[in-house]
């Protein structure tokens, strides 16, 4: 390995002294970050380190105003790359920097929004970066958004929808661009939703800090509260107890199936296919009642805990869980079968809102989005960490990048999350669910990657001299995956926006944060 | 084919909608504590247990006065629970916690053991609203949560309009606002021109943790720190997110649909102070 050009190695779920991760002078960081992408790299995150030397990490009232000259002192770029084919991650950072850098963006797509990000946090610019402009500041009482993309021309026409939605939906706005009825752009501003969770991180953990990684994206609960207490145990040097992790990883996939359930019925109902809009309204229930049964609340508050689970499962609620869940997975199965039954049903989602394979993999999308362009990508398969290092399932890929592959790729993940929760349910592991949780590493660096139900979420947390958080970045798989639905809807029909939407379902308050 | 099929798949279920508020409520999920019943006269002198555990600061001990638990806060975590060596926070399984006042969530003190539950609005607003209410309903910031538990009031299981209530797109079309979410900055601004379209008169529920205090995002300075900071709210409903069932008991009991009737009344289950 010639340390001159490669990242430093690591597996999901580990950690790496701080002075390992190997650095380069920031416009040579960026040369080897695009060259890692080329070989086939994916960026998980990107994000800026402030230099303890220049004064504490910028506190929340600090944040320096977009494209000011920088204030508060130099920062470390850092870069997390997985590659998927070789089960690798790897991690490299640029030496301290003020000011000004080449942009990354410009040689690869995936850095767009990661480099606006923290261009708005640290005021450094990149230069070269085509499209630079706030990703989620507040500007007084609402985003700063700044100027949108316009198309001239004296038969366009521009649509402005949202911030707030006609349904009961999380706030964010769409600026379309169109010729008649066809999309010829879309910009997604959002923002709206930020509540300052990376910020309030630094110092930490503190004592809601749990509660808030729950909430980060609250269909997302197990998830991100799964990749929150795996960087906690590894920091620590060890891991949960394996009955924690098997009652994760069975917590994890009933969040799947109340969602992808209820992505079915609600593309269903935006084509007017009420049989299965109406029972997976009612089923997506029935999998949140089963979450209930395991720690009492519906998102699964409550059952992640750093350093193992808050509740476990005696052999009668085991029993009443496979009763339940066989019952619930009957039902999705009959109203999934009207669904693909129905011609009128696949002729609304065929060839509408597609992304093609080589876009996804430019873009970075993750989870099903990008499994429905036919990109094999899943953390489960790729990065297997905690019980997914002993029980997989198989990756459900579905080729065409449409609406109705994203809607194929959710039914066979509702088939294989069914079948992988019959499976662990029916041979649970011995032992404690949880065990104390060891002091953190001080100056470690610890990365951690979930499959979510959306795709892949990562955690990556910095430790002090103390052990404390110096730094914390959650990356949710919607960061990465709004870009997807913008690029779906170019040459749409606008009136196709809907199902379009719905059939990436992403989260507002997962990317604002 | 497919039509038969689905026809005779309906006539085989039969109706699907629960009996309450007509008859039982559903039971909550075993291990959902439900509201909670604070004793502050149980507490050992200068015992800080519970304090100590509480994810966001809920729970204060002020000197020569009873310690104050506030559910506006509380996201039901049930830690207290579990350090309180006495016994004075306890879980009452009671699915019912919606209140009309903020300050009818804090409990602890002599005749503030538990919650004091919401009355109806007034006869002009229930008159006008009682048998018709449509919500615009608004996130500022809501995880998506309280969102999804406040939808799943209109699937086939609750059927909401059965009471009349209704979630409709155009504030306009709107006789209030439910709110979830901590109120965020960057919302402000879109929350108040929502507010300013629905035409008098018109109501405010804040949903969740979140829109009543901050929940769990409490004293950050990118929200308002909940729904009252900005508008009159007529109905809090605690939870992270609160269950359905708590939900839809705070909406028909502001609409006076309670009364009368079984589930206006303590559930069958409860496990009594």
């Amino acid at each position: 390995m010639n340390s001159t050009d490669t990242f430093a190695q690591l597996a999901n779920g580990t950690a790496l002294p701080w002075a390992e991760v190997p650095a380069w002078p920031v416009a040579e960081f960026v040369q080897v970050t695009a060259s890692a992408l080329e070989r086939g790299g994916r960026l998980c995150a990107w994000f800026g380190v402030a230099e303890p030397a220049a004064g504490p990490a910028l506190g929340r009232a600090q944040a320096p105003a977009a494209g000011s000259a920088l204030g508060q002192g130099a920062i470390c770029l850092v870069a997390v790359v997985a590659f998927d084919a070789e089960n690798i991650l790897s991690v490299g950072r640029s030496e301290p920097f003020a000011g000004k850098y080449p942009a990354l963006t410009p040689l690869n797509h995936q850095a767009h929004l990661f480099e606006r990000e923290v261009w708005e946090q640290y005021g450094v610019e990149p230069e070269g970066h085509p499209w630079l402009k706030p990703v989620r500041r507040t500007a007084g009482t609402a985003p700063a958004v700044g100027e949108f993309f316009r198309v001239d021309g004296a038969e366009i026409h521009e649509v402005a929808v949202g911030p707030v939605h006609a349904g009961i939906i999380e706030p964010g706005h769409f600026r379309f661009q169109c010729a008649g009825e066809e999309v010829i752009h879309l910009e997604i501003a959002l923002g709206y939703q930020h509540r300052g969770v990376e910020t309030a991180l630094a110092g930490g953990p503190h004592r809601a800090t749990c509660s808030q990684m729950e909430t980060v994206a609250g269909d997302t609960t197990i998830a991100h509260a799964t990749a929150y207490a795996t960087v906690l145990e590894t920091l620590g040097g060890g891991e949960a107890p394996l009955r924690a992790q098997w009652l994760r990883s069975i917590a994890l996939e009933l969040e799947r199936l109340a969602n992808h359930t209820g992505d079915l019925g609600a593309l269903a109902n935006d084509v007017a296919f009420l049989p299965t809009s109406s029972s997976c309204g009612k089923i997506r229930g029935d999998f949140l009642n089963l979450t209930a049964l395991l720690c009492g609340n519906r998102f699964g508050r409550g059952l992640v805990r750093p350093g193992g689970c808050g509740h476990d499962l005696e052999p009668a609620r085991i029993a009443q869980a496979l009763e339940r869940l066989a019952a619930a997975l009957a039902e999705v199965e009959t109203a999934a079968t009207w669904l693909w039954d129905a011609a009128s049903v696949r002729a609304r989602f065929e060839n509408v809102g597609t992304v093609y394979a080589s876009q996804a993999a430019e873009i970075g999308l993750v989870g099903p989005a990008a499994r429905a362009s036919g990109v094999v990508r899943d953390v489960r398969y790729d990065h297997p960490a905690g019980w997914h290092r002993f029980a997989q399932a198989p990756v459900a890929v579905w080729s065409g990048g449409d609406v109705l592959a994203r809607a194929r790729v959710r039914w066979l993940e509702i088939q294989r999350s069914g079948q992988f929760l019959r499976e662990q349910l029916a041979s649970p592991p011995e032992g404690a669910v949880r065990e104390e949780l060891l002091p953190a590493a001080p100056d470690t660096l610890a990365v951690t990657l979930v499959e979510g139900w959306r795709g892949e979420v990562c955690h990556v947390a910095l430790t002090d001299e103390a052990g404390r958080f110096r730094n914390y970045k959650v990356v949710d798989p919607s960061f990465h995956n709004w870009t997807g639905l913008a690029l779906a809807l170019r040459g749409q029909a606008i009136s196709d926006f809907p199902i379009c939407n719905k059939s990436f379902n992403l989260s507002y308050c997962g990317f604002d944060l | 084919m497919f039509v038969f099929d689905t026809i005779t798949h309906r006539l085989k279920r039969g109706c699907e909608t629960m009996a309450y508020p007509n008859g039982p409520a559903p039971a909550l999920p075993d291990r959902h504590g439900g509201a909670l019943r604070v004793e502050a006269a149980k507490c050992a002198d200068g015992c800080t247990a519970c304090i100590a555990v509480c994810p966001t600061g809920a729970i204060a001990h002020p000197s020569g006065k009873p310690v104050a638990l506030d559910l506006g806060r509380c996201l039901f975590c049930s830690e207290c629970v579990v350090a309180c060596p006495n016994h004075a926070i306890v879980q009452t399984r009671d699915h019912r916690m919606a209140v009309r006042r903020r300050g009818d969530l804090v409990l602890g003190g002599r005749g503030q053991e538990e919650l004091r539950l919401a009355d109806a609005l007034g006869d002009e607003l229930r008159g006008l609203l009682g048998r018709s209410l449509r919500l615009r309903q608004v996130s500022a910031g809501g995880c998506g949560a309280c969102e999804a538990d406040t939808n799943v009031l209109g699937t086939i299981g609750w059927d909401l309009s059965r009471f009349g209530i209704q979630f409709v797109a155009s504030p306009r079309h709107a006789d209030g606002l439910l709110i979830t979410g901590p109120v965020t900055k960057a919302m402000e601004l879109a929350l108040l021109k929502t507010w300013e379209a629905v035409p008098e008169p018109k109501i405010v529920i804040a949903v969740g943790a979140c829109a009543i205090s901050g929940g769990p995002f409490v004293g950050h300075s990118e929200h308002c720190g909940g729904a009252e900071a900005l508008l009159p709210v007529d109905l809090f409903v605690p939870g992270c997110p609160p269950h359905p069932l708590t939900i839809l008991d705070g909406l028909l009991r502001l609409l006076g649909r309670l009364e009368g009737l079984p589930a206006g009344g303590p559930p069958a289950g409860r496990v009594g102070a």
